[in-house]
């Protein structure tokens, strides 16, 4: 009886609607947690996952042997991979091909290479402007293994000591 | 000739009232978009013009220049009818609304029905939309909005014959020198139930959050103005605004006094004056936007409730006490 009485007049009031009002209100005058993003960013984690690249050795050889683990992990079938012996009777890639439009940058496939080749970047601003272009060939991956080399290394250092 | 001038003179005087209230609508996007950022712990548009402050001319940029679809199956002479109807209703109302003793359009003794009046046709605006769209959500939005306003203008009708009662009159200037006389003689005092129901409708007929299951974005994509797009999109965008506008001065003009100042008896703030109005008006549209940055919607059957069960009794009631007080002498303001 009592708290039926009690509960008729907290509704009648509105007190908790007015208790609600007082929260927003309170945060009207807060501090703000924008983060203006060209200006200013979040950090990124070592182990984030962007856009592709296929690495090399400090030698220039390339690491990837085309053992296919990647392309037999990937979920999204996004990794297409051809390879022939080489001249010097080593197996490498004929064709390695991500379509970026399939990939749902699960980092599986960086999981599964045994010579860490494929890796994924903290890249993560890009885009295209004609069609065929969301298709990374094997000289595209490659020359981003190349242009963030040292990125690359660094992440992988940090977080080597989880793995 | 003389004609003529009257026409022209008239003309002017419309436009002195409508252009400043139109400014104001293109601008309350802008600050409901930065307080409910602020209330939101972001800091809303700050990128075009110096602390975002041109974004409503973007906005109304990039309406302008977006095409109009029309869907194929739409009766097209409704649908383009029906953002018309909507504005029509809500610059008409402010024919009557005086913003100080001598500044009024018109000011007739049939003010606060006329107002009355014209809003109730916003309603239409929203079912020919919604049915002329020919489509499920847009028909179910129109349904939702034509239950939920007829609904709620009665508990607002009571509300406001309250402060019929209380002034004896139906001139919004007559009502509004009828609370003179310092803070306590303003209507929000003996009726502060009946302003509070009042604003509650208000937010209820403008189809405002937490009310605004006519819009419903999450169930009924955007209910009646689903297939809008371009400038019909923004000109029931203008009219929600402009409502919204207008039934805070109605709730600062019947309930807050007007112009009139709160420190009333002091030199200088004494005086009346068209800011009062506008700062009271202003607490009222962020009272709007508070409300949005708090609430969650409302369910339909909830809103039934609230109207039927709730706020018409409650209102009943408060007006007989209000008779009461002023068939017995008891009403401290000027009867």
């Amino acid at each position: 009886m009592y708290d039926t009485i009690a509960r008729y007049l907290k509704s009648l009031f509105l007190l908790e609607l007015l208790g609600g009002l007082a929260v927003t209100g309170r945060y009207l005058f807060g501090r703000k947690l924008t983060v203006q993003y060209p200006e200013s960013r979040t950090p990124l984690s070592p182990r984030f996952r962007g856009l592709h690249a296929l690495r090399r050795y400090p030698n220039g050889e390339e690491r990837c042997i085309a053992c296919k683990l990647c392309e037999a992990v990937c979920p999204a079938l996004a990794i297409t991979i051809e390879a022939e012996p080489r001249d010097d009777g080593t197996r490498r890639t004929t064709r390695y091909e991500i379509d970026l439009f399939k990939c749902i940058y699960c980092g599986f496939c960086e999981e599964s290479c045994p010579v860490d080749s494929i890796v994924e970047t903290a890249e993560f601003e890009y885009t295209y402007e004609r069609f065929g272009e969301h298709i990374m060939t094997k000289s595209a991956l490659l020359e981003m293994g190349d242009r963030y080399e040292q990125q690359i290394a660094a992440s992988r250092a940090v977080d080597a000591h989880y793995r | 000739m003389s004609e003529l001038i009257v026409v022209i003179w008239t003309v002017i005087k419309i436009l002195a009232v409508e252009l400043p209230l139109l400014a104001a609508v293109a601008w309350l996007p802008y600050a409901e978009r930065k307080i409910i950022g602020y209330m939101q712990i972001r800091i809303g548009p700050n990128r075009t013009g110096p602390r975002g402050w041109l974004q409503p001319i973007a906005d109304a940029m990039k309406l302008m220049f977006k095409e109009i679809t029309i869907p194929a199956q739409a009766n097209k002479f409704l649908f383009l009818l029906a953002p018309l109807i909507g504005i029509d209703a809500a610059l008409a109302a402010w024919a009557v609304i005086p913003f100080s003793d001598t500044l009024v359009l018109s000011n007739t003794n049939v003010g606060l029905l006329y107002v009355l009046a014209i809003s109730s046709m916003g309603v239409y605006s929203i079912i020919i939309a919604g049915w002329a769209s020919n489509s499920k959500y847009a028909l179910l939005g129109a349904m939702r909005s034509a239950a939920q306003m007829v609904s709620y203008e009665i508990a607002m009708g009571f509300a406001l014959v309250g402060v019929v009662i209380g002034a004896h009159s139906l001139n919004l200037g007559v009502i509004v020198n009828a609370q003179k006389g310092g803070i306590l003689d303003w209507f929000c005092v003996p009726m502060f139930p009946l302003m509070v129901i009042y604003f509650i409708s208000a937010v209820a007929e403008t189809n405002r959050a937490p009310f605004d299951v006519t819009e419903g974005e999450s169930e009924i994509v955007a209910g009646f103005h689903v297939e809008y797009s371009g400038m019909a999109f923004a000109v029931f965008f203008l009219a929600e605004y402009a409502n919204m506008i207008l039934v805070s001065m109605l709730a600062s003009l019947l309930f807050l006094g007007g112009w009139l100042s709160p420190f009333e008896g002091i030199p200088v703030i004494g005086e009346p004056s068209i800011f009062w109005l506008l700062l009271k008006v202003s607490f009222f549209l962020l009272l709007y936007l508070w409300f949005r940055a708090t609430f969650p919607r409302y369910r339909y059957d909830q809103i039934m409730r609230l109207g039927w069960k709730v706020f018409i009794p409650i209102t009943i009631v408060w007006l007989l006490l209000i008779a009461l007080m002023v068939v017995e002498g008891w009403a401290w303001w000027k009867v």
